[in-house]
């Protein structure tokens, strides 16, 4: 057990889980967080997570396919995942980095989030922000 | 002022004052780590952010050096559990950070696979090397079977 | 204070390198010769400041302020070794009197004066013995080019750091990112884009969209003359990070010969927004963003 402060922290809001990142996280503590929302997207059968990744100055090519398995793995328990948050810098790197994003949703915030869970969703799942253009 | 000028460039002179000073660099100029588990690779992120930082790299630079350094680190932590990444601020020609990192592993068979770019293999799994190598601006790689690998990488500083 | 015996002169003369246990006994007999004559000194060298014609840009109260501290830090280095002291008070000293419009060449002069004032006082101090008198000036003048040396280094990184400050600033008040609507941005994209610039350009917008919290981006390319394939591996790059943030991107201008290369970039077009002209973007902008688009007496939507 941590005698530290949290790393992370998940909050029920109705239907949805919001996981907040508290501080940059190592991968055995990335796993951890994937564990522990996928139990409990089970366990309260939530529709939505929206993880709050806004502390971590650096998202690489591990937190990447974490955050996507953990989205892909939500989805087959019914629910929608939301990544918020991520840095202008941070964005950048995971671009130049050349990680497969296609599949993660993103928003900007926690606001941004909740709008997002709250719209309908769009068929494409490789175009989650297509909206009424081409989709 | 010729003088002046001499001052900023003769070595003879920096080295002659060895009693004044104890080590011929500051202790920000350089650092080394030693990577031996997941801890490290965060510390590692945070020592190479902090090194940009004191070569007045940008935000951005700093993120994707830092990020960099992730995946090679990652790389030593998962094939040879442990090794060490020496960090260093250049002035010459230009600032930058140069990262050597070394491990005493297995080492790699095929070193161009290792590093090639394979976005059929893109999602996570043996992205450190060529992750890293479209991350900076200089990069190679020498590995022997086993003896270990080191990787050499080299970041600029963006101008303007 | 010579007390040189016969063997020692002989060592000097035949061992012309600096020893060690000499230095150490060396330098506080000198650092407390200099704390001694230090009116004196500092006054011999402000005078020479102003035969050098240095330090214009200060009052003579300023002077005198500046050169007694010099000189105390100057002599305390010589005495504590402490490179981190001089460091620190050269960043101080450098971030006093680079808005006050101090050169690098006159931060230089005033401190190799310094330098040759105090040498000639020890030369004065100890002409009566040569071979002592050597001994301490070889402790003495690397010391002192060292300081030199850091002083100087220290004010031209501390210039550097300045200028790119003012320089971020600049590129802040001038960036090409107009937010023209709530929660809509566009950048129009204008000239030759080298990778420096579009770099800088993705980041002033990825910046942008946090800032005005951009739900839709408009990027319009009419302007940019050649878009070859690195600059449409650049407008890739900053459609996905800015869809990282929350963002979509629609792209405007994009002729046929653009659409090609994109293609041959292998760039699904079915899975990028690009749009013939910036009004039609602009108006798919504001749809996706939920208003109705109305064009004079015509409704739209």
């Amino acid at each position: 057990m941590d005698a530290g402060p949290a790393l992370f922290s998940i909050l029920r809001q109705g239907d949805y889980l919001i996981a907040s990142i508290h501080t940059a996280l190592d991968d055995s503590q990335m796993l951890r967080l994937q564990q522990d929302l996928i139990d409990q997207v089970g366990r309260h059968r939530a529709r939505g997570v929206i993880i709050d990744v806004a502390p971590l100055d650096v998202i690489d090519s591990f937190a990447t396919a974490t955050l996507r398995n953990l989205a892909e793995m939500t989805r087959l328990r019914g629910a929608r995942t939301v990544i918020v948050g991520i840095q202008p810098d941070v964005a950048y790197a995971m671009v130049e980095l050349g990680m497969n994003t296609a599949t993660i949703e993103t928003a900007l915030d926690l606001e941004e989030g909740l709008r997002h869970l709250n719209r309908p969703r769009s068929p494409d799942p490789s175009r989650p922000h297509s909206v009424g253009l081409f989709g | 002022m010729d003088a002046a000028r001499h001052l900023l460039e003769c070595d003879v002179c920096a080295r002659l004052s060895g009693p004044l000073l104890k080590r011929g660099k500051t202790e920000d100029d350089e650092v080394r780590i030693r990577v031996k588990g997941d801890p490290d690779i965060v510390e590692a992120r945070k020592r190479a952010r902090q090194l940009a930082a004191h070569s007045d790299f940008s935000r951005t630079d700093a993120t994707l050096l830092a990020t960099a350094v992730s995946e090679i680190a990652r790389n030593i932590v998962r094939f040879a559990g442990d090794g060490w990444i020496l960090m260093t601020l250049l002035e010459e020609p230009r600032k930058g950070v140069r990262i050597v990192a070394r491990d005493n592993g297995p080492g790699i068979a095929d070193v161009e696979l290792a590093v090639a770019d394979d976005f059929s293999t893109s999602n996570g799994l043996g992205l450190g090397l060529p992750g890293a190598r479209r991350l900076m601006d200089e990069f190679s790689l020498t590995s022997e079977v086993g003896q270990g690998t080191t990787v050499t990488m080299t970041k600029w500083r963006s101008e303007g | 204070m010579t007390q040189d015996s016969p063997s020692a002169k002989k060592l000097s003369a035949d061992f012309p390198t600096i020893d060690r246990a000499d230095e150490e006994q060396l330098l506080p007999q000198l650092v407390s010769h200099l704390r001694e004559h230090r009116t004196r000194l500092r006054q011999d060298w402000a005078g020479r400041i102003d035969g050098a014609h240095l330090l214009q840009a200060m009052t003579p109260q300023e002077m005198a302020a500046e050169t007694t501290s010099v000189y105390d830090n100057y002599v305390e280095v010589l005495e504590t070794g402490s490179v981190e002291a001089l460091q620190h008070y050269a960043r101080d000293l450098s971030e006093r009197i680079i808005p006050r419009g101090v050169e690098t060449h006159e931060v230089v002069g005033i401190v190799l004066l310094l330098r040759d004032v105090l040498a000639r006082s020890l030369f004065e101090k100890y002409q009566g013995d040569f071979a002592y008198l050597n001994r301490v000036l070889d402790a003495y003048e690397p010391a002192a080019n060292r300081i030199a040396n850091t002083v100087a280094v220290s004010f031209v990184e501390e210039r550097e750091r300045v200028i790119r400050q003012q320089q971020d600033a600049i590129r802040e008040l001038s960036t090409p990112v107009l937010p023209v609507r709530e929660r809509l941005l566009i950048l129009p994209i204008i000239g030759v884009l080298d990778s420096e610039r579009a770099r800088q350009l993705t980041e002033q917008l990825l910046i942008a969209i946090r800032t005005h919290r951009a739900q839709v981006v408009v990027v319009d390319i009419t302007g940019a003359p050649d878009v070859d394939e690195t600059v449409a591996n650049h407008l890739v790059r900053t459609v996905d990070a800015s869809r990282l943030m929350g963002a979509s991107v629609i792209i405007t201008g994009v002729s046929p010969e653009i659409a090609q290369t994109l293609v041959t970039i292998g760039v699904d077009l079915n899975k990028m927004n690009t749009i013939g002209d910036l009004q039609g973007g602009l108006e798919a902008a504001e749809r996706m963003l939920g208003y109705t688009v109305t064009r004079s007496e015509e409704k739209g939507g």
